[in-house]
């Protein structure tokens, strides 16, 4: 008896594994003049079968970006993998200009060597050719690598496929410790629970080397900000004292610091901790709520929102002048800021007087501000909005309330910061998905 | 006939709060239901004896107890969006947990300070640390002991009722009175 209860318990939690897993991709809408290009599955030497297919991993990240426009298999009139076997009219006759092919060799050490080449079909020439080292178990970040190249040649900007997304899911309460942290591939492949927990957990963000995580938890005992180590995995620490209720972590570029809101006395102050000697400085005191700081990308300044205007709005303090200045004026609210990579932009949750959390960008330099993503409520609620390491997309949680029902259906979201291009990644449904947050450019 | 008349009084503010201070009226009617019963007991022998003004104080002092009692079974105390001032409707039951908290020092209360959905997480965590600090304020006004309170915010997390419509959201933009004792 005691042993069919073991079992049980094991396939309880291999489902429970499995039913997190699945985000699904879907893009809702596109560029109209997406760039054709064909990606030959890659030929791996000898008779071996590889878990990923790398050709498959690469056309999927090209598709996701909706810049791409990637030929099915089926209609390749060839395959080659060698630069010798390419007769540049068998793609010429198809209309696709950009053609890659790639090979796999194994290694005595049962490592892989990973090689691929892009070509321009007209001109008939190799744009850019690679190889990489790569263990099994790296051969999805090996693709992405080579998307991040491709995309990099062919759009002049840098490519974000290799890289990661921290994110939340709220499990039902019935479930034990709902609050899960999460760690996935930007393509939510390789979802990895980091903890989970009785008590809130909120507001993830990366050490600006990506090297590190800084997580709010809320509760009666043991609010405050934790950091957990990516690379050696061991369980996260405490970074505040457990008399001071912290959250909204936000590490400055050198990682040295980290700005945060502290509750106290009925009111939320701005704080920075010295990470290293703990000494906490108050960067902005008012009566009203300050909170929700985000460190500009040249360290010297910190957006954050104060409603010491009488509504929720965006301010800038400089750390040089000690003073903050008001960013936002229209819209009932404005929250939740962070900058873009190049610091020019913020992107933040916009209020509008129709009732409706829209997603917005603002252009420090000209205070333009236009929507990126529309939500009329009662329809969707969009929250938590941060940048890609390359600037073009912006990633944010949405809600979909459900007409008659309780629950409600979530996803994450990624949008061209034009507003013109949306990929899906809709949630299978069992927890919420929270707050996401994509890390910089890994190594 | 003078005392049903007080203790109706007494009754009627207590029927009011319920009415539109909780989402399940079933549950806290009830008790109301029984102090009116022992209450009519005490107005007829008061009425008997005639005169003794000391048997007329001593059940209003003990109906003045059952309405605390009544008004201490009341943990929640609800606000406006966006707001965090003590609403008329909930002094009645804030100045009850004062009047035992005070009596009883020895009792010590957690407040827990609540949103509805709307607006960001990390806002709203400081939106109910103000709510419930709103409540603590209330109750040290009233003389209870700073010792005997602490508060905590659940933000947006902790809804009482699911759903994306005032008809929840005013439900869960709330403070929560938790004793330990």
């Amino acid at each position: 008896m005691k042993k069919s209860v073991g079992i049980l318990f094991v396939l309880f939690f291999a489902w429970i594994n499995q039913a997190s897993a699945a985000l699904v991709i879907e893009i809702t809408e596109g560029v109209e003049d997406a760039i054709p290009i064909a990606v030959v599955p890659f030929k791996v030497a000898g008779s071996n079968k590889l878990s990923t297919d790398i050709a498959a991993v690469i056309e999927a990240d090209l598709a996701r970006s909706a810049q791409f426009n990637p030929l099915a298999r089926k209609d390749m009139l060839a395959k080659p993998n060698k630069p010798s076997d390419i007769k540049f009219k068998n793609w010429r006759m198809l209309d696709v200009p950009n053609l890659v092919i790639g090979e796999i060799d194994k290694k005595k050490d049962g490592s892989y060597f990973v090689k691929f080449r892009l070509y321009d079909v007209y001109r008939q020439k190799q744009i850019i050719g690679y190889g990489f080292p790569a263990k099994a178990n790296q051969l999805r970040k090996i693709a992405h690598k080579i998307s991040d190249v491709i995309y990099e040649e062919l759009m002049g900007v840098k490519g974000a496929f290799d890289t990661q997304v921290v994110y939340i899911k709220k499990f039902p309460n019935k479930e034990q410790k709902p609050y899960r942290l999460y760690l996935a591939d930007a393509d939510t492949y390789n979802e990895q629970e980091v903890m989970r927990h009785d008590w809130p957990l909120f507001s993830p963000t990366w050490s600006p080397d990506n090297s590190k995580l800084a997580f709010a938890m809320a509760g009666s005992r043991g609010a405050g900000i934790f950091v957990f180590d990516v690379a050696t995995g061991k369980a996260p620490i405490r970074l505040t004292k457990r008399s001071i209720k912290a959250s909204a972590p936000s590490w400055s570029p050198d990682g040295k610091k980290m700005a945060m809101q502290v509750l106290a006395n009925g009111s939320s102050d701005i704080f920075v901790m010295d990470i290293k000697t703990k000494k906490m400085t108050r960067i902005a005191s008012h009566w009203s709520i300050d909170v929700e700081p985000r460190w500009s990308p040249d360290g010297k300044s910190i957006v954050f929102t104060s409603e010491r205007g009488g509504s929720p709005q965006l301010y800038q303090y400089t750390f040089s002048s000690k003073k903050a200045k008001r960013l936002t004026f229209k819209g009932r609210q404005n929250l939740r800021a962070s900058f873009s990579p190049d610091g020019k932009m913020i992107t933040f949750v916009h209020l509008s007087e129709n009732n409706g959390y829209n997603i917005a960008v603002m252009d420090l330099g000209s205070r333009e501000m236009h929507i990126v993503a529309d939500s009329s409520y009662g329809e969707s609620e969009h929250e938590s909005p941060s940048f890609a390491p390359n600037g073009s997309m912006i990633i944010y949680a949405a809600n979909y309330p459900q007409k008659g029902k309780k629950g409600k259906k979530t996803g994450l979201v990624a949008v061209s910061v034009d507003g013109t291009v949306q990929q899906h990644f809709t949630d299978d449904g069992v927890g919420e998905v929270r707050e996401p947050a994509w890390s910089s450019y890994l190594n | 006939m003078k005392l049903v008349a007080k203790l109706g009084l007494a009754i009627l503010p207590v029927l009011l709060i319920v009415g539109c201070g909780s989402k399940d009226v079933k549950e806290d009617v009830a008790p109301v239901g029984e102090n009116v019963v022992v209450e009519d007991g005490g107005a007829t022998t008061g009425e008997g004896t005639g005169g003794t003004l000391l048997d007329d104080s001593q059940a209003a002092a003990n109906a003045a107890a059952d309405a605390d009692k009544d008004l201490l079974a009341e943990r929640k105390v609800y606000f406006d969006f966006d707001r965090s001032e003590i609403l008329g409707d909930y002094k009645e039951i804030l100045n009850a947990h004062a009047r035992h908290l005070i009596a009883t020092p020895s009792a010590s209360i957690m407040i827990e300070g609540n949103c509805d959905e709307r607006g960001t997480r990390e806002y709203n965590m400081a939106l109910g640390e103000r709510r419930a600090f709103s409540v603590l304020q209330f109750l040290t006004l009233q003389g209870v002991s700073k010792s005997q309170i602490s508060t905590v915010s659940f933000g947006e997390e902790r809804p009482d009722v699911e759903g994306h419509d005032e008809a929840a959201w005013k439900w869960n933009r709330r403070a929560v009175l938790v004793y330990s004792e």
